[in-house]
């Protein structure tokens, strides 16, 4: 009964969900402008806000990749607020799930599982590293580096049942990374005129050492979201019932 | 109009309702959740999109590139999933050790 009610609602939910994708407007760009046409009446909108973005990426912010100028220049306090959330959701993991002693012992993993993950780690470290420095030029930055910073240290808990996050290196370095994003923007309402603003020079776009604060900002996020990833990691891990 | 990706994003919404009416295990209510998110990410990123448009990293040479704003918004959208889904997850272990049974019952103290 219950499933038969679900699948008439949930089919009648991808219908109307059809119909109203029908009306959702089409978006594109005429060689100057961006616009979006409407499907049914034909008319055309045109929109200055992507193509601000996009132009302005190179004089404005000195990046060179739009998506990380957008998150870390103009909508860097959305950032600092989503680390917030990821900060606030790792530590109800950690209050919810405190350390319990004995449990089933895991059985170690084979051999070839244990000395292939010791060759890899590094280079895994390197590859995150790489994403999060590089994100003003290339695709990724803070968040996905820190995910395969976080990934390598889970495959070091799959393949040594022992292996550990000591708690406090990792929250020196979470919250370093932390207080590092948040003095960052001080110091834009400090030398320039308002919060996160970059006070760095530009430099030229497409090289390293560039784009003002965004590295610093991306590489601070980098440390923090592998730091705290690995840290929820470890701590579901730890939980053997 | 991109026809498939709004059919997998109403296929990948519906389907995850489903879930979340039909099921009784906290785990695949969790997976249904997950997967509505996804559906709702892609909805987003395919209105930005415009036909040919390439990733919004200028290289020299001028192509189109698509709007880059809606990718920014689902970095954010799926950090802040991930952040849900880690919660949900430490939740019903607890709930696991408190009552044994990753279903859901109604009226259960815990």
């Amino acid at each position: 009964m219950r499933k038969v009610a679900a699948i008439v609602i949930a089919s009648a939910f991808f219908a109307i969900l059809l119909i109203s994708f029908y009306q959702i407007p089409q978006s594109g760009y005429s060689g100057s402008e961006y616009y979006y046409s409407n499907p049914i009446t034909g008319s055309h909108a045109n929109e200055s806000v992507p193509s601000h973005y996009i132009s302005g990426t190179k004089n404005e912010t000195g990046a060179v990749n739009a998506v990380t100028a957008i998150v870390v220049e103009y909508r860097g306090f959305d950032t600092l607020g989503e680390v917030t959330v990821l900060f606030t959701a790792a530590t109800g993991v950690a209050f919810l799930l405190h350390k319990g002693k004995g449990g089933k012992k895991r059985a170690e993993a084979n051999l070839i599982l244990r000395e292939g993950s010791k060759l890899v780690l590094p280079f895994i470290l390197l590859a995150g590293a790489y994403i999060f420095i590089h994100g003003h030029l290339t695709p990724g930055g803070g968040f996905p580096g820190g995910a395969v910073i976080a990934s390598g240290f889970l495959l070091m808990m799959l393949s040594y049942p022992k292996f550990f996050m000591k708690e406090k290196p990792v929250s020196i370095t979470e919250s370093f990374a932390g207080i590092t994003f948040a003095v960052i923007g001080l110091l834009g309402l400090l030398f320039a005129s308002s919060f996160l603003e970059n006070f760095l020079p530009l430099g030229n776009a497409g090289y390293l050492l560039s784009a003002g604060i965004i590295p610093v900002i991306y590489i601070a996020i980098g440390f923090k979201v592998g730091s705290e990833l690995s840290s929820i990691a470890d701590k579901l891990k730890e939980v053997q019932k | 109009m991109m026809w498939p990706e709004y059919v997998t994003v109403a296929a990948l919404i519906s389907i995850g309702l489903y879930g979340v009416m039909a099921k009784k295990n906290l785990m695949k209510i969790f997976i249904a959740i997950s997967l509505m998110e996804t559906g709702v990410n892609l909805l987003l990123i395919t209105i930005g999109y415009i036909p040919e448009g390439t990733a919004p990293i200028e290289n020299g040479n001028f192509v189109k590139y698509v709007d880059p704003l809606p990718q920014a918004l689902v970095l954010t959208a799926i950090v802040i999933g991930l952040s849900v889904t880690a919660l949900a997850l430490t939740l019903l272990i607890r709930y696991h050790s408190k009552t044994g049974t990753l279903e859901y019952r109604r009226g259960m103290k815990w």
